[in-house]
């Protein structure tokens, strides 16, 4: 089965990530920008972290035959230093022109402070005015459902697209709030503290999965990138048939991600000869 | 041998997700029985799973020994 895994951040992954997702069937990675796991200060340091993820990471997936794209913000728990992001914002156009590049992102919230909110807003704007994609991080755990609220909040102040924006890590006490307002949902598949495989199939069966994204979780702390994997087994094993996988862990990815024209990976139907 | 408070901050985030997976079994079970229209001919195993968090949940144990009261708990059900 052809699977694209829709959040993975290949910079803090092995070669041996690819090799494993090439022989289970991934056929693309988009590798939203995020936290390196301390503050930068340098806004070069964001332009050579993002002509990594643009211009080099391509190469490296390409050599398993997987696709790899990209998207280009400052993450949340770096836009409390305000000149920073700005300054990151200013050179982020650029970077949106780049081939692989499909939009905005990961932006939001993760303590929901005023600056987060200024930036998000930020970049939300340099999103639209560019017709572009958005990625939107929720908070972790006990934050999360406060924050999830108020990135709706942001976003309803906005002209925004909602087609064009995926709120992301939605778990159960979130996911209907996103989905009622129009927006796709991205769940976070991970070992122990988002969401779980099993659980994502559950929301998966709950809910409309026209607007449901899933993703596993791919950074530099405990996280698996196969738990993607294990939702598609959970889902399969509970008697849903392989076209409908295909539309959840193939098709809806494309869906979104191909209002960006750079994403030309279509839809799949299967067809018995 | 971890200190409490260590002990509680090692463990909490993956007994939290346990926990998750408990409930949405439950769920899960409660959405199939919905959509059944029936529930499980047999349901001692739904009813053990709750006996299991009322010892859990319930009074003082100070012989630290809830494990081995849950596994002899369970041994009750095939």
């Amino acid at each position: 089965m052809q699977i694209i895994q829709p959040h993975y951040h290949a910079i803090a992954r092995t070669a041996q990530d690819y090799e494993r997702m090439a022989m289970s069937g991934v056929v693309a990675v988009c590798e939203p920008a995020f936290w390196a796991g301390f503050d930068r200060r340098y806004p070069e340091t964001f332009i050579d972290y993002f002509a990594q993820i643009s211009e080099f990471e391509p190469t490296r997936a390409a050599e398993f035959g997987i696709r790899h794209y990209c998207w280009v913000a400052v993450n949340p728990k770096e836009a409390e230093n305000t000149e920073l992001t700005q300054e990151v914002l200013r050179h982020m156009p650029e970077f949106l022109e780049k081939p692989t590049c499909l939009g905005v992102g990961e932006t939001g919230l993760h303590k929901s402070t005023q600056n987060e909110i200024d930036s998000l807003q930020a970049h939300v704007e340099i999103a639209m005015k560019h017709d572009q994609l958005v990625l939107i991080h929720t908070p972790h755990l006990s934050d999360k459902a406060h924050g999830t609220k108020t990135v709706l909040e942001v976003l309803a102040g906005m002209d925004v697209n909602p087609d064009k924006i995926w709120i992301d890590h939605v778990e159960e006490q979130t996911i209907e709030s996103v989905l009622d307002a129009g927006y796709w949902a991205g769940m976070t598949l991970y070992p122990v503290t988002k969401c779980s495989p099993r659980r994502s199939v559950d929301i998966l069966e709950k809910y409309s999965t026209e607007r449901l994204l899933v993703n596993s979780s791919a950074d530099w702390g405990p996280s698996d990138p196969f738990t993607l994997q294990e939702s598609i087994v959970e889902f399969r094993r509970r008697g849903h048939s392989l076209q409908e996988a295909v539309e959840i862990y193939h098709n809806n990815p494309c869906r979104f991600l191909g209002q960006n024209p750079k994403w030309d990976i279509k839809p799949i139907t299967i067809r018995e000869e | 041998m971890l200190e409490p408070q260590k002990t509680l901050d090692t463990y909490y985030l993956e007994a939290r997700r346990d926990l998750l997976e408990v409930a949405a079994l439950l769920d899960r079970y409660d959405r199939s029985v919905e959509k059944q229209g029936q529930k499980a001919e047999d349901e001692s195993r739904l009813n053990s799973l709750l006996e299991a968090m009322s010892l859990l949940s319930g009074g003082d144990h100070p012989k630290a020994n809830r494990t081995e009261q849950l596994l002899n708990h369970f041994a009750k059900v095939s």
